[in-house]
């Protein structure tokens, strides 16, 4: 096993622009996936079951396949059809919409943890379904969900080195075209192994200081 | 489309397959190896489970398949044909998640099922074997069922070590017909309808587990002693 450690520090500007890419489409998909999740969930609920049926099947669908063929479809179909984006936007809305159907379950399973008490109390105050779900029903719900929403943040993490696949460069791509210039594989890899190791470490550590906030 | 290019996506399918069922043997090895390594009396046992759990979680599947394909050759020596190198990679990250879940399960089982284990003399071994796991596997089914498809979707990442399974197959065609809807279209759906037949499976197998749990074994007499969770009317046998 040869170490070198002046490839690991000739690696390191690359390793920082990478880790930002990484993150930003870590955002950017944490947000898509948490307002797209909602917008299931909600619909999920309402009376028709034509409404429903769609929505399930198309949910189960895109939850059951994989990300990376997903990420493929999106980049080469939609320029097809006319959609030209660039390749960050396409995994930022492709990890979106995937981690939009796990983020669904998770805002289901919250409205249903909400007490029975507090709809009929909605309902005694002749609340609108519009106000019985802004100020009584998503608040109480939204706060006991951010846990298992911070566990997704963690797997989104995990998957943005998918991103790759469609010549976006985070750290995964960083570390490639270095191994390919300089030949260098062992130092590039476990650097953002460990990064990453670290990154999800600091936000399970995180995610646990805002559990213990939020949930009472 | 013609039958050459659907006759690729077939041995796609198959490598997929072979992928699945290996790095799933693998993993649940792992998994539960780790998970009751977690739960032994000797803290260096728990130690290194819980090491190793916590590594092969924080790390991303793709990494660690690069670093499965790249860096193990390099710096230990051993070029592992793609399959195996495949499933090494996928079966220790997925194993790493089944660890938390065999955990999870065996904390899950009543205390006071282990403590009849030692109050009729049982050794640890046989207190694991004899009353805690078959109480806990059915427990873990669910959420192995899940897990199952996460790594179902795992060996997509493969092809992008060149390994001829069925996202890479896709990839080929689409070079083949300079069209990208219709393959991957159908790409899509054979992964779904995997997913789906390993979900009935599971479903299945969850069934058959839990309708044992509880029952004498058929062959000895039934005996108060091997019913755990029939406390109740124990003594209620003349």
């Amino acid at each position: 096993m040869n170490w070198d450690w002046s490839a690991v520090s000739d690696f390191m500007p690359h390793f920082w622009d990478g880790l930002v890419v990484t993150l930003e489409a870590l955002a950017l998909g944490s947000l898509i996936s948490f307002a797209l999740g909602l917008v299931w969930a909600l619909l999920m609920r309402t009376p028709t079951r034509w409404v429903r049926w769609p929505v399930g099947v198309v949910t189960e669908f895109v939850r059951d396949t994989p990300l990376l063929v997903q990420l493929f479809f999106l980049f080469y179909v939609l320029p097809e059809r006319g959609v030209t984006m660039s390749a960050l936007t396409t995994g930022v809305v492709a990890i979106g919409l995937h981690y939009s159907t796990y983020t669904m379950q998770v805002y289901r399973a919250g409205i249903e943890a909400v007490p029975v008490g507090q709809w009929e109390a909605a309902t005694a105050l002749s609340l609108p379904v519009r106000r019985t779900w802004t100020a009584v029903i998503l608040p109480q719900a939204v706060r006991r969900v951010v846990p298992a929403l911070g566990n997704y943040v963690i797997a989104m993490l995990k998957d943005t080195p998918m991103l790759m696949v469609i010549t976006v460069l985070e750290m995964l791509g960083q570390a490639r075209l270095f191994s390919q210039q300089t030949f260098r594989f062992t130092e590039p890899l476990t650097v953002i192994g460990v990064a990453f190791v670290v990154v999800s470490y600091l936000a399970s550590l995180l995610l646990r200081t805002l559990e213990r906030r939020l949930v009472r | 489309m013609t039958s050459g290019l659907w006759q690729l996506v077939l041995h796609g399918v198959w490598v997929t397959v072979q992928l699945l069922v290996l790095s799933a043997l693998l993993g649940g090895v792992v998994a539960f190896a780790a998970g009751i390594g977690r739960t032994h009396r000797r803290w260096i046992v728990r130690f290194v489970a819980g090491l190793y759990t916590e590594v092969f979680r924080g790390t991303s599947a793709l990494v660690m398949i690069f670093w499965v394909f790249f860096v193990l050759p390099l710096a230990f020596g051993w070029q592992l044909v793609p399959l195996w190198a495949g499933t090494l990679a996928l079966g220790l990250t997925y194993g790493a998640y089944g660890a938390e879940i065999v955990r999870g399960a065996l904390i899950a089982v009543d205390p006071a099922q282990k403590e009849g284990g030692i109050a009729l003399g049982f050794t640890p071994a046989q207190r694991l074997r004899k009353i805690v796991l078959p109480q806990a596997v059915p427990e873990m089914i669910p959420p192995f069922s899940n897990l199952l498809i996460e790594l179902l979707k795992g060996t997509a990442l493969v092809s992008v070590m060149g390994m001829g399974d069925l996202a890479f197959s896709g990839n080929l065609v689409r070079l083949a017909l300079q069209e990208s809807a219709e393959i991957y279209t159908y790409v899509l759906l054979i992964y779904f309808v995997i997913a789906f037949l390993l979900t009935r499976g599971m479903r299945a197998l969850e069934r058959k587990l839990k309708a044992g749990v509880g029952r004498a074994p058929v062959k000895e007499k039934a005996v108060a002693a091997a019913e755990p969770a029939g406390a109740p009317v124990a003594g209620g046998v003349r």
